[in-house]
């Protein structure tokens, strides 16, 4: 097999991928850096966020307000030296990207522009029209192209980590093109693989979002804290899942029931606010659980607006005028055009909550590194955690940033401590038993599973039994189903058994990695009995701060359930309270 | 696992001397350069008459003689419709060349198109006065 | 929900079992707002599991899934069947090789993305800690569109230029130098005139504007590929005519 030597490998060339490539080529030019990702680095689903990132430059804002919204945002199961962290770096990493030209949206007088946006005291999200996650990562990508240091390896898949005398020493990865396979000997290795949203059927998530890197590190022994915390986003499209941003609320528009009546202020977010008007943190702009679980209970009062693709609420945005929704909302009226026939301009828009996040993911601390020595995570992947049980919206783009810069540092300072290469002996079996184990899922024969078949089962038992609100019973049949597919798993016979460009078999790979993060979720879902967040129980109803004030840490064990332990989170200044997103909140 | 690299790009030739006739806007693409020839034609047919001139007043009178003959007049006829299309499509395209910015907006291109019309409208007219037409 | 047989004919090609590519049909029953990512998608799950392209988005955002339907490139997530009668023909992006079935190989234009140096290359240095440089919403729009690329390669499809001359840089990568150039904040555009005011850079166009009639995004190359030809004339009369404004 084909090998390459490195000093630090990243998996994932998204936000955080580039972010922290770039942070290590400028830290230090001699460092070797191997930015390995599946897909081209400008399809990174980073292209697809819409809102903006939050950082706090206005003079009546603070970065203990940003402190204090994030917590209670998340329910108090943030890590709160973590969000210290965020925050108080957010505003360097933006005003770095803007330098490196990002085009953010400006006030008349030149300054960065900011705006509302959900769960937040004071407007701080910047923002590029509405394609600022497409606008920072053709930043941070071109941005990367000026670094001789940073190879890349576009359209390989990473199989398996390389895990020799207790420590992360690489990888194995198929490159797509010619179906071989090459191992990396790395002294560091960074994941920045993204979420895995695609265990859903109905999502914002594009294809790539399979949960590859999670899987990566959850093999290798590395706990996936908090799974069970999954965010919906209010406002998906019926038809294609696909996302209206958060900033068409921020920017003025209303939620309404079939009956058109503003039904947000029956659930705790009211009064209603003047249309056009919204004001911070209420109603339209509250946080993204309360809005998503709002129109659940909607739905089943039988008010929701039947669609021919099934329940919705409308989005008005109607009172913003052509001007500004084709200034600052320009990608959100073409998309509603094209794929719902419906322009926002002159119509409320059909919308839905779909899947959209997973706050959990690989377990890391405060400085992005994992309990295996030498692997990092940073971006949707790693699990901090800075959102806890349910994240405001802007502060994904920001974590992307501040946490792939970490990583970034924690690594090379890794390297640099002396980190010697493991011995090529042990790498070379390590890498020839990997690629035995692709091998035999290519040239299996016989079996009775197709990857679209169980694929399509696993995301009716999630939709089913692991959505808004879930029960015990349910997620106990969840888990004992996804623990059959992942039996069945063993059973699938690929059509395509050749070597060139073969998607069969990474849709395949896809699904290995997407079965083994939906186990975790359900039953760190079934574990926690309690309601928190964005995991809400209809047999558990109650916050119980006794007993689950703690992260959830599923570990692996091959062939069975995963085992979940329990840690503590950590608290400085915020003790937990009551999330209030009325209009009489202080 | 292949061993050895199965890869063959497949690479789709382009037809050097066809390639126009794949899509119509191709077509529209080589009219448009096509009308530059009868311009040129045009442009020889000129230096011509100005070569006539300096040889004085009975080689001039035959040059003209010569433009009122029907196989002048068909050329005429064919020039004047392609010069008129070569240029109405190349003053539609200018304000791609020519983004003006007032403030924070740009001009709508029908505007900057719209000014070359006139303009070549008033020299037209300027023409046709300073030639006796009225 | 209406629903609607659709006819596909995708064309094939695997190395290592075609010695050319082949044309394939199938007949997929869609829903009446589907894109033509859709119906493939349909097929891969249900029909034929070797057939092999990229997407992801399904939103126009990522540029994955540029192919030529009907003999137009279009991107498949926005292809809607409505628009369609008949056989929809489905083939692999113009222009770029065939790695595999409606897979292309695309390192021409990665290779000259890079080249086109599509950083900012600041007039002036400033540090982080002094704040962001300004930028008026009037000096934002001057580059803004520039900006919209989505690396889709719809444009290199489009252009008979690219199609016979392969060494033409191409709109997508001459458009992103134009974007810094214009940017307010950017001082290497003598740096990025000498891979683009080139015989294979700006000069190779003809104008076509091919480009910007697929480009789905509105980005128009075809204007900034033009601008960027009149500066670049402007340069030449002033170095020969003016030597003494050179420094």
């Amino acid at each position: 097999m084909e090998t390459l030597q490195t000093d630090v490998a990243i998996i994932g060339a998204g936000g955080a991928g580039l972010r922290a490539a770039i942070a290590l080529a400028q830290a230090d030019p001699k460092l070797r850096i191997a930015l390995i990702s599946k897909v081209y680095p400008m399809r990174s689903h980073t292209c697809a966020a819409e809102g903006g990132a939050a950082g706090v430059i206005k003079p009546d804002d603070s970065l203990e307000h940003h402190f204090n919204d994030t917590v209670s945002g998340g329910d108090w199961l943030c890590d709160q030296d973590a969000v210290e962290y965020l925050v108080q770096e957010a505003p360097k990493e933006l005003i770095q990207l803007e330098h490196w030209g990002c085009p953010w949206s400006r006030e008349p007088d030149g300054s960065v522009a900011v705006r509302s946006f959900g769960g937040m005291k004071k407007q701080r999200t910047w923002f590029a029209a509405d394609k600022s996650g497409f606008h920072i990562l053709h930043t941070l990508f071109q941005t990367s192209l000026q670094f001789a240091s940073i190879q890349r390896f576009d359209e390989y898949y990473a199989t398996e980590l390389l895990v020799d005398e207790g420590r992360c020493a690489g990888l194995v990865a198929i490159e797509m093109r010619s179906g071989q396979m090459r191992r990396f000997d790395a002294r560091a290795v960074i994941i920045a693989g993204g979420g895995a949203g695609r265990m859903f059927p109905f999502t914002t998530n594009g294809a790539i979002k399979t949960g590859d890197g999670m899987a990566l590190a959850y093999r290798a022994g590395v706990p996936l804290k908090d799974m069970e915390f999954v965010q919906y986003h209010p406002t998906g499209l019926p038809s294609t899942g696909t996302l209206l941003t958060e900033a068409c609320r921020g920017e003025g528009g209303v939620l309404l029931n079939k009956n058109g009546r503003r039904f947000l202020q029956d659930y705790g977010m009211g009064p209603e606010t003047p249309l056009g008007k919204p004001v911070l943190k209420t109603m339209e702009l509250g946080p993204r659980d309360r809005v998503s679980q709002a129109f659940w209970h909607e739905q089943r009062k039988g008010n929701a607006v039947p669609t021919q693709w099934g329940d919705a609420m409308l989005l008005d945005m109607r009172h913003l005028g052509e001007k500004k929704i084709n200034e600052r909302l320009p990608l959100v009226r073409d998309m509603s055009i094209s794929y719902m026939g419906v322009d926002p301009v002159t119509d409320p828009v059909p919308v839905r909550p779909v899947v959209h996040y997973m706050m959990g993911g690989i377990h890391t601390d405060i400085k992005a590194a994992t309990s295996l020595p030498g692997l990092f995570a940073a971006g949707e992947c790693a699990c901090v955690s800075i959102n806890g049980a349910n994240r405001l919206g802007s502060n994904s783009l920001t974590e992307l940033l501040v946490f792939g810069r970490r990583a970034a540092l924690s690594a090379m300072e890794y390297v640099q401590s002396g980190a010697r290469p493991t011995g090529d002996t042990a790498l070379a079996a390590l890498g020839a038993a990997a690629q035995g184990r692709v091998r035999e899922l290519m040239q299996r024969s016989g079996g009775t599973e197709t990857v679209a078949g169980l694929r399509k089962e696993m995301m009716r038992t999630m939709e089913q039994h692991a959505g808004i609100y879930r029960t015990g019973e349910g997620l106990a049949e969840a888990c004992g189903k996804l623990a059959d597919l992942r039996r069945r798993y063993s059973g699938i016979e690929l059509h395509d058994k050749t070597n060139v460009y073969n998607t069969d078999l990474l849709q395949a790979l896809e699904l290995g990695s997407m079965l083994d993060c939906a186990e975790a979720v359900a039953v760190s879902a079934r574990e926690r009995k309690e309601s928190r967040g964005a995991h809400q129980r209809l047999d558990f109803v109650e916050r119980d701060d006794q007993n689950y004030l703690r992260h959830s840490l599923a570990t692996h064990h091959p062939g069975d359930a995963p085992r979940i332990d329990y840690r503590d989170v950590v608290i400085t200044t915020s003790q937990p309270g009551v999330r209030d997103y009325s209009g009489d909140h202080k | 696992m292949a061993e050895q690299v199965t890869r063959k790009p497949y690479v789709r030739e382009v037809p050097r001397l066809r390639w126009f006739f794949r899509h119509p806007r191709y077509l529209r693409y080589m009219a448009r350069e096509v009308t530059c020839i009868f311009i040129g034609a045009y442009t020889l047919l000129l230096l011509v008459g100005i070569r006539r001139l300096a040889e004085g007043q009975a080689a001039y009178e035959g040059f003209l003689q010569a433009l009122k003959g029907p196989a002048s007049v068909l050329f005429h006829v064919v020039a004047l419709v392609f010069a008129l299309y070569h240029t109405a499509t190349w003053f539609n395209v200018t304000p791609k060349a020519l983004p003006v910015q007032i403030g924070e907006e740009f001009l709508p291109g029908r505007v900057v198109a719209g000014a070359h019309y006139v303009v070549w409208a008033l020299l037209s007219l300027a023409i046709l006065f300073l030639a006796g037409v009225f | 929900m209406s629903e609607r047989l659709v006819e596909l004919e995708v064309l094939r090609y695997n190395p290592e079992t075609d010695s050319e590519p082949r044309f394939q049909r199938y007949s997929v029953p869609c829903q009446s707002e589907w894109v033509v990512l859709d119906a493939l998608n349909h097929v891969k799950d249900n029909l034929d599991p070797t057939l092999s392209y990229r997407w992801s988005c399904h939103m126009a955002v990522c540029g994955s899934c540029g192919m030529m339907i009907n003999g137009e490139p279009k991107l498949a997530c926005k292809a809607f069947l409505r628009n369609y009668e008949g056989v929809i023909r489905v083939e692999p992006l113009a222009h770029f090789p065939i790695e595999r079935d409606l897979v292309t190989v695309i390192d021409d234009f990665v290779t000259k993305l890079k080249r086109v140096k599509p950083y900012l290359i600041p007039k002036q240095d400033k540090p982080v800690s002094e704040g962001e440089y300004r930028q008026t919403p009037a000096e934002l729009k001057k580059y803004k569109q520039f900006t919209l690329c989505i690396n889709c390669m719809l444009c290199y499809a489009a252009c008979p230029e690219y199609g016979l001359i392969p060494k033409f840089i191409g709109p997508a990568a001459i458009t992103l130098a134009h974007r810094y150039n214009q940017d307010s904040r950017d001082g290497g555009r003598d740096e990025r005139q000498k891979e683009i005011a080139t015989t294979e850079g700006v000069w190779e166009c003809s104008f076509v504007g091919a480009c910007s009639e697929v480009c789905p995004e509105h980005v128009d190359p075809a204007s900034a590929l033009q601008q960027v030809k009149i500066k670049s004339t402007v340069d030449w009369y002033k170095e020969h005519l003016m030597p003494w404004l050179n420094k």
